[in-house]
């Protein structure tokens, strides 16, 4: 790095745009915890999930034709007639799915490792608009290969908005540009699909920039005290999320290679017919928990703000949870309510694949007032009664045992290295 | 990198440390190359004539039912083609000119395959456009052949530039008589 820079080239530029001395800053000796586990690789794999999704997005955009006669024989273009189109296609596919799996995953870990507790809040708080424009980018995505599920799925989703009172009608209509969901909705959809992704790159940016302020919380969920306590960004971390990104692939080569359809629905392709509703309409399975809280409650508006309080509630949690301990390391009931919930959220969406009648509609509504009985009743009062077990006194202390000192080989060659 | 972990000494001792550390980045670096160019393929690959595209690649076209001194324009692979019927007056000023100053000198014998069928690509080799002549009513050049109304490419009753900017004479496209009057393009 020394050497790198000397060169004068380097200099010239450094100086007039510090950029290298910046990335140096932030992505080599940018200091992390010592003591981040696995589930610290889905951050860095969620931003390359977006990167995947963007690349083979825009060249899909190249095939593509937005309009309703045309959209579905434009896929099937794809599929047929474009050199590698059946890849591009099914990586984006399948790629939104790796997305949703890994910014679940990442979602869980900060949860359980009290991330969202301060002073990272706003930190959370991006996250969650990440996660929410996600969803809307996916959503309009789903509409644009104009199947049954395509069309139908645009018809339920944005017909939740007539729930609204004075103003629902009016907003519908404002979303289709028509009576029903039809080509204005299509083209308007397909404009913002490709819109979206630019802007949760720029939230990205933002979130990234409050994460650097304050450094990623760990494991035991308590602050680096100093070097003792960090590891240089590379090579450690660069490594690890390397390691985590080759697994990451295989499965996600898995899904492209071998099972492209798992995740998707036959009826998608049947070409959208506005005459006739699939017998049973389910949205794509990163929906399906929020689609159960909606079926749950038996009144239109109340099951809409239901299903958008579900993540709205999380913008709450640093409020919410009254525990000053992050890590659910040392809180033994959190711990054990934590898993109840992630149990929660799966049969939520396993209720939300099957059709709402006999024991599901019993089972959902249970699931869904535990959901936010979760957050509501047990977070706060944990944070009360819970007794928590003690945190150790600093990062390094359990890692090094009680030394507090780098061990000299590893911390030299490093500092000789960058 | 190589060079850095060298110096970086106290955690390699052995010369032999050095060749195994030096292998692994041979080797990852190699299969991140190789690993980059097949992700690249796909990428850049779906952007050539997809299969559809390419099904049109050739055309069959029946030429009898064009008269002496007519011309038609058929479509091949979205370009113009110009078949044209030459009077025997066009053939012979084809053939009796001195070809040794031409910008592009090319006998008369190597643009046709009967000499009555002129087939050639309808589209100027300066920047494109297609030039005027076809019609009846459209000037055809200071040659009685082509003239492209762009940047005034003047082209012979063989297609040839002749006067103008234009570097080449017009492409004759590959073609074959499937019998006396049905050519197939492509």
């Amino acid at each position: 790095m020394e050497k790198f820079m000397q060169n004068p080239i380097v200099q010239w530029v450094e100086y007039r745009l510090p950029v290298f001395a910046f990335m140096n800053h932030q992505l080599v000796d940018y200091p992390t915890p010592r003591n981040l586990n696995y589930w610290w690789n889905f951050g860095s794999l969620a931003g390359i999930a977006l990167v995947i999704q963007i690349v083979t997005g825009i060249v899909l955009a190249f095939h593509y034709t937005p309009q309703a006669d045309l959209a579905f024989a434009s896929v099937e273009h794809i599929m047929r007639n474009v050199n590698y189109g059946w890849l591009l296609r099914y990586v984006h596919s399948n790629g939104a799915s790796m997305f949703f799996i890994v910014v679940f995953i990442h979602l869980f870990r900060g949860m359980y490792y009290g991330s969202y507790k301060a002073p990272r809040e706003i930190l959370w708080w991006l996250g969650l608009v990440i996660l929410l424009m996600m969803m809307a980018t996916a959503f309009m995505g789903y509409v644009l290969p104009w199947g049954q599920m395509s069309y139908w799925g645009a018809t339920v989703i944005t017909n939740m908005f007539t729930a609204f009172p004075l103003v629902g009608d009016w907003l519908t209509t404002l979303l289709w540009g028509g009576f029903v969901v039809g080509n204005p909705t299509l083209n308007r959809f397909f404009s913002l699909h490709y819109l979206l992704p630019f802007m949760i790159v720029g939230v990205v940016v933002v979130h990234l920039w409050a994460l650097h302020v304050h450094k990623s919380n760990n494991p035991l969920g308590i602050d680096m005290k100093g070097p003792q306590d960090s590891l240089p960004f590379h090579p450690y971390y660069t490594i690890k999320d390397m390691y985590g990104l080759g697994i990451f692939l295989l499965v996600f080569a898995y899904l492209v290679f071998f099972a492209p359809n798992m995740l998707g629905e036959a009826d998608n392709y049947i070409p959208a017919n506005p005459l006739v509703t699939p017998p049973h309409i389910v949205p794509e399975w990163y929906f399906l928990p929020f689609y159960s809280i909606l079926r749950a409650i038996p009144d239109k508006l109340l099951g809409v703000i239901g299903m958008f309080g579900a993540t709205m509630i999380l913008f709450a949690l640093p409020w919410l949870d009254t525990s000053k301990v992050r890590s659910a390391k040392f809180r033994p009931i959190f711990k054990q309510f934590f898993w109840l919930f992630v149990l929660d959220v799966l049969v939520l969406g396993w209720v939300g694949k099957n059709p709402p009648e006999g024991m599901f509609i019993i089972i959902g509504r249970v699931a869904s007032v535990y959901y936010f009985a979760h957050f509501l009743v047990i977070l706060p009062l944990l944070g009360k009664f819970e007794k928590t077990c003690p945190l150790p006194e600093s990062i390094g202390t359990p890692v090094l045992g009680g030394g507090g000192e780098m061990p000299s080989g590893a911390a030299a060659a490093k500092r000789e290295k960058s | 990198m190589t060079d850095s972990t060298s110096a970086a000494g106290p955690t390699c001792v052995h010369g032999e440390d050095e060749t195994r550390r030096d292998f692994l980045y041979l080797a990852t670096g190699a299969m991140t190359a190789i690993g980059a160019a097949a992700i690249a393929w796909p990428l850049v690959q779906n952007m050539n004539p997809s299969a559809d595209v390419l099904a049109l690649s050739s055309i069959e076209f029946d030429l009898s039912p064009i008269e002496v001194g007519q011309s038609v324009t058929v479509s091949w692979r979205g370009k113009p083609v110009f078949a044209r019927h030459r009077t025997p007056e066009e053939i012979t000023a084809a053939n009796d000119v001195d070809i040794k100053n031409f910008r592009d000198p090319e006998p008369d014998s190597d643009r046709v395959q009967k000499p009555e069928w002129l087939i050639m690509v309808g589209i100027c080799t300066h920047l494109g456009c297609i030039p005027l002549g076809q019609k009846s009513g459209e000037p055809k050049g200071n040659f009685d052949g082509w003239f492209c109304p762009c940047h005034g490419s003047h082209y012979d009753t063989s297609g040839r530039i002749r006067v103008g900017p234009a570097p080449r004479n017009l492409d004759v496209p590959e073609y074959v008589f499937l019998s006396d009057t049905v050519i197939k393009i492509g």
